[in-house]
């Protein structure tokens, strides 16, 4: 069993990962260190690639870990694999290896069960295709003898629109400048050494990358979460660098965080306080020091009406909602009101097809009507999806920026794991 | 304290530095002795948080749990001397059958009031701090209650463990004489202590237990996906680690005195917690840490005792008595705040672990 | 009383709100039951050790809660040495459940008590001669307020610039001013001149606090003293800041979620120092009223168990500041009821302390089973994921 989530003691190292729960025994109750760092080195060569035992899991890269994951199914000698998800954080390049990886593992014997939601994926690797709805086998294909749309079909049972329209974009003046930016992450490791980029008006800028290059730390810098320690961020011609979340916020700038649960919503409070969880000092939700509940209570009403969050009542607990209807409330509190500068960091991460649609409208609303838009996203097809423009960032470097219409998903992705050979200037230009 | 900053300016810093050294290391022997059993109780306790919250159990019980075993060992032992007679000491340690009985009385007491802990913070999910909470409360009030009840009798101990004393020889032997006194003259929990200390560090890092404690520690899912049973191995973990904070406890009642006292653990407990954070969470470190703590209480006692003279010997008469007490608690505060940012706790640390019903 | 979790659904239906108020007073009253037969099984086996009982008393128990009961209730002593008792309770236990909402265990009552009555008493032995009675008492309470802050801020400051845990750091703190109040007792504000290490006594500079008396009439007899007041006004206090002001908001969404609070802009470091000077100063205060009120003199090994006491209360009143109220009155009357249950049967009044614990984990494991009821019916929700920090039980102890 291979987990969507990865299964694995980051501050361990690979051997004592892989040998967790069925360890090599020395004498008593010690560990045989020597003989499965053998075993591991053996197995991995025999699948035609390279570990270090001793390395701690944290500091390999996220293609490496898939890998650890799969060796410990090996190192049980595992005749079934079961991965969920395994692609899910990886970038194209990576994918193609881990199938390269499971082909071997095919041929050598060994059963594979695949679950993705991605159909190209399952279309690409698998030799036999089964489509569940709700628990129940809607059917089974070969993959030489369907295609995304049918496979899509009886997925959600009806046919669907696989991208929504994201119509002209008709952009304005430069709404964000950032210069140089550099940030450190909480180590005082420089994780951006130097970000350049602009967004306008009615612009949604897309920023590609694989989870961990930086893309978290530039975010919480142009937040006000983290201090950049050079550079230079203007908003709308004031310079805003540094400002706290506060100050943005007054300046006109939405955030959806990437994580709604930590960092979006406050999931014991009802909704009605959610929804005011950055604005609940000012009027008409305060006067002076004082609540004014009846206000809040009203707002909230009317937001829970226009963004479709299907509740009894804004008062029960944010947590007995769903994923799809919480996202909802972090994006009816950051969205409704004139906004200069939208920023998003994985908007529609694990939710249902109809909140992704709902939300991706919304954001084409928000920058029809004069928003510059930051969508930040590990997810590629996300990024392609509704970007005017795509920037792809590699270990905090802005590498490329390219038409969000025009783009190959190759040429990104390919991108996105090696940063690119070429200069970074032509392939703006591209 | 108003005097202090006067009493500063007059005296060079530097001579006082070079006269405390001085004064360290003609008391070498008493302060270094003193200093390693200080030392004991808060270790044994750091232990016992180091075996729990490395397997993602947060005690902050530990002081309940020592005051609890303190209290049973040293009971027990008592009604055991009345019942049976004193019986003679033997000529290591004294040893005698009652305080036998009263340590495994509170060895057993203290596992019980950890498997409180367990059944409350693992099986019931309570958190995990209220819970420790509770359990400070409780034993302070139960142990309280009982003394008071049993002052009234007049009951007299079962007397107390002695320390091993080192042949001269070995004591005088030039350089390292003084540290393997330090380490030897100790009674025999002091010395269990010690070497606790270091099969644990092997046990914890080279062994399949330590592995798997670890890995529960850190990312208790991981370890239930590879089929270990992350719930019985928390609660073994905590259970097992109540015999070594009881063992402080038996330290406190039956091997520094003989006597029991309402609340004597004095936040030994948690000062152990502090050495476990400052150890990083490993034995070795815990221990060091907690000679640190206790190095101030060992220099303090010491210059109760033999006072020093000279411009030391004056600032030290400057200074109230009260501040020595109060030392060893701020020099754990500062130790804490200064590392704490660089001490990072395992991942699942106070987390509940819930099996999920799915998959 | 709104404003978060299950309390929210409140509004939208009286019916719920009655019968979530019910189950929380049933919790609590069985904990109670529970604590009161399981300390008289107690006190029933080891009746023996006391002097002149046989062992296995059966009347004992029954001889030691009505001298508790009867010490607690009757009128006026009874009530107003409950009240009394009560006043500190209360004031500790708003202490610790303004902490608890901010997400913080402030286990730092002893100390922050013993501040304020160190404040008070410099107060009163440097200006008790020269100013009136009620200007002392006055800046007495303000200062034992001030000091106590100052032993709450620390270990605030402290968790703010460097992470230290509050729970090691007010346990430490307290034995540092335990032992700064030994040495001002038999230092600084020791009374010149007197054969015995004792401070001033607060009734000699017309500093004590007077009796609880009405258009004359003395409501609640010798024992009480106007510092009930205090009390009584401080539970609308705090409830206000908490549910009607945007600093109370701050404070639960702080503790609520730290990162969220952050995220939205709020200053997540100042309130925790803010939320731990204010618990601390409501601690400060319950040391200065029971000084002024109630000892009026101390001398070297004044002690409290006020820091315990008040996280009982707070978790009993589920930090809302009405059933702080309620569970400071229920302690205050044990407490005052161990004092009678002291002498007459000799029942010693540690037992007190024993039955809180087992008030406590019943309750504990009471609620933990609605929620865990609650959440089966929702799904499930994310747990926190800070080591030391407060899960399900603290919070839900907030609400």
């Amino acid at each position: 069993m291979v987990h969507q989530h990865f299964m694995l003691v980051p501050v361990l190292s690979v051997a004592e990962n892989v040998v967790l729960g069925a360890e090599t025994m020395a004498r008593g109750p010690f560990l045989d260190r020597r003989e499965a760092n053998k075993r591991i080195a053996k197995l991995a060569s025999q699948f035609g690639f390279a570990l270090d035992p001793e390395a701690k899991v944290g500091t390999l890269s996220v293609g490496q870990q898939q890998r650890v994951e799969i060796l410990k199914a090996l190192y049980r000698d595992a005749r079934i694999l079961v991965l969920d998800e395994p692609t899910a954080v990886l970038t194209p390049q990576e994918t193609d290896e881990i199938f390269a990886l499971l082909r071997k593992l095919a041929d050598d014997g060994r059963s594979i069960i695949f679950i993705s939601h991605k159909l190209y994926e399952v279309l690409a690797v698998a030799d036999r295709i089964t489509v569940i709805r709700r628990g129940r086998v809607i059917g089974e294909r070969k993959p030489g003898q369907t295609t995304e749309a049918e496979l899509a079909e009886l997925m959600v049972g009806r046919a669907v629109e696989l991208t929504v329209d994201r119509g002209e974009s008709h952009t304005g003046a430069a709404l964000l400048q950032v210069d140089g930016l550099r940030v450190a992450d909480d180590r005082r490791h420089e994780v951006v050494p130097g970000a350049t980029f602009q967004i306008r008006a009615g612009e949604i800028l897309g920023v590609a990358g694989v989870a961990g290059n930086g893309q978290d730390e530039l975010v919480e810098a142009l937040i006000g979460l983290r201090r950049p320690t050079a550079g230079k961020v203007t908003l709308d011609g004031r310079d805003v660098t540094g400002a706290s979340p506060r100050v943005m916020n007054e300046a006109g700038v939405g955030y959806v965080p990437g994580d709604r649960h930590r960092f979006g919503l406050i999931l014991g409070f009802p909704v009605y306080d959610n929804l005011i969880l950055t604005s609940y000092y000012r009027a008409p939700f305060a006067r002076g020091m004082l609540r004014e509940d009846a206000a809040v209570l009203d707002s909230a009403r009317k937001q829970v009406s226009r963004f479709d969050i299907r509740v009894p009542s804004p008062t029960v607990a944010t947590s007995t909602l769903s994923g799809g209807n919480q996202q909802k409330v972090v994006v009816a509190r950051e969205f409704d009101r004139p906004l200069k500068l939208l920023i998003l960091d994985q908007p529609t991460r694990g939710l249902d097809v109809g909140s992704i649609e709902f939300i991706h409208r919304q954001i084409i609303a928000k920058r029809d009507a004069g928003t510059a838009v930051l969508l930040v996203s590990a997810e590629l097809d996300e990024v392609m999806e509704v970007s005017d423009r795509i920037a792809v960032m590699y270990r905090g470097r802005i590498v490329a920026e390219m038409d969000g219409r025009t783009a190959d998903k190759s040429k990104v992705g390919l991108l996105m794991a090696t940063g690119g050979d070429s200069n970074p200037a032509e392939e703006a230009k591209a | 304290m108003s005097g202090i900053p006067g009493a500063l300016d007059a005296i060079p810093i530097l001579g006082i530095v070079f006269q405390l050294i001085g004064y360290v290391l003609d008391n070498l022997q008493y302060v270094s002795s003193t200093t390693v059993a200080v030392a004991v109780p808060i270790t044994l306790a750091a232990l016992c948080g180091v075996m729990c919250e490395r397997s993602g159990v947060v005690n902050i019980g530990l002081e309940g749990i020592m005051l609890t075993a303190a209290f049973v060992g040293w009971f027990v032992a008592a009604e055991a001397a009345t019942s049976m007679g004193a019986g003679t000491p033997s000529p290591y340690f004294g040893i005698t059958a009652p305080l036998l009985i009263g340590v495994a009385a509170a060895i057993v007491a203290g596992m019980l009031v950890s498997l409180l802990h367990a059944w409350l913070s693992i099986s019931l999910r309570i958190d995990q701090i209220i819970s420790g909470t509770i359990i400070n409360i409780g034993a302070a009030g139960i142990t309280g209650y009982m003394y008071s009840l049993i002052s009234g009798q007049s009951l007299v101990g079962a007397g107390q463990f002695q320390a091993f004393q080192p042949p001269a020889g070995v004591v005088n032997i030039p350089v390292v004489g003084w540290l393997i006194n330090a380490v030897l003259n100790q009674g025999p929990v002091g010395l269990v202590t010690i070497v606790i200390v270091i099969i644990l560090q092997v046990m914890l890092f080279r062994s399949r237990w330590g592995l798997r404690t670890r890995a529960s520690g850190e990312h208790p899912r991981a370890a239930e996906t590879v089929g270990i049973d992350v719930v019985w191995l928390r609660y073994r973990n905590v259970v097992a680690s109540g015999a070594l904070a009881a063992l402080g406890g038996v330290w406190l009642s039956m091997e520094q005195t003989g006597n029991f006292n309402a609340g004597m653990t004095q936040g030994r407990g948690f000062i152990g917690l502090a050495a476990m954070i400052v150890g990083r969470w490993t034995p070795l470190g815990a221990f060091g840490a907690a000679l640190l703590f206790a190095s101030v209480t060992g220099l303090s006692q010491s210059l109760t005792i033999s006072q020093p003279t000279g411009d030391l010997g004056n600032l030290i008469n400057g200074v109230p008595g009260e501040f020595w007490e109060a030392l060893p608690y701020i020099i754990t505060i500062v130790v804490l705040a200064g590392l704490i940012g660089r001490s990072i706790a395992p991942a699942a640390d106070g987390q509940p672990y819930e099996r999920e019903s799915a998959s | 009383m709104s404003g978060s979790g299950q309390t929210a659904t409140s509004r939208s239906s009286p019916r719920v709100w009655i019968r979530a108020l019910l189950w929380t007073l049933a919790e609590s009253i069985v904990a109670i039951l529970v604590a009161v037969v399981l300390g008289g099984i107690g006190i029933f086996l080891f009746s023996g050790l006391l002097p002149n009982h046989s062992a296995f008393d059966l009347g004992l128990p029954v001889a030691a809660y009505g001298a508790l009961w009867s010490g607690a209730v009757t009128y006026p002593r009874g009530v107003g040495s409950t009240l009394a008792y009560s006043t500190p309770l209360i004031l500790a236990g708003l202490g610790v459940g303004l902490g608890f909402k901010a997400g913080l265990f402030n286990i730092g009552g002893r100390g922050q008590f013993l501040m304020g009555t160190i404040g008070a008493l410099a107060v009163v032995t440097l200006f008790g001669n020269s100013l009136p009675g009620f200007a002392t008492i006055a800046i007495a309470l303000v200062v034992a307020a001030i000091f106590g802050g100052f032993a709450g801020f620390i270990p605030g400051a402290l968790k703010a610039t460097s992470g230290a845990h509050e729970v090691v750091t007010t346990i430490m703190l307290n034995y540092v001013f335990v032992f700064v109040t030994y040495w001002a007792i038999s230092g600084p504000l020791r009374l010149p001149r007197s054969p015995q290490a004792v401070t001033v006594d607060v009734g000699t500079r017309g500093a004590a606090l007077g009796t609880t008396s009405f258009f004359g009439v003395d409501i609640f007899g010798p024992n009480a003293h106007w510092g009930v007041w205090l009390a009584v006004a401080a539970i609308p206090l705090v409830w206000f800041l908490l549910y009607r002001t945007t600093l109370g908001f701050e404070i639960r969404a702080a503790g609520a979620n730290s990162d969220a609070a952050r995220y939205a802009g709020m200053k997540t470091r100042q309130l925790v120092v803010l939320t731990m000077s204010l618990a601390g100063a409501l601690c400060g205060l319950a040391g200065g009223t029971t000084l002024l009120g109630v000892v009026h003199q101390i001398a070297p090994g004044y002690d409290t168990t006020i820091g315990f006491d008040a996280i009982t209360v707070a978790l009993l009143g589920r930090s809302n500041p009405i059933g702080i109220a309620l569970a400071g009155l229920l302690l205050g009357g044990m407490r005052a009821g161990s004092q009678s249950m002291q002498i007459s049967p000799g029942v010693p009044g540690e037992l007190v302390d024993a039955l809180q614990a087992i008030i406590l984990l019943f309750l504990v494991i009471n609620m933990l089973r609605r929620l865990r009821l609650r959440r089966h019916a929702e799904g499930p929700t994310e747990a926190s994921a800070e080591p030391y920090g407060l899960g399900a039980v603290a919070t839900e102890a907030a609400q």
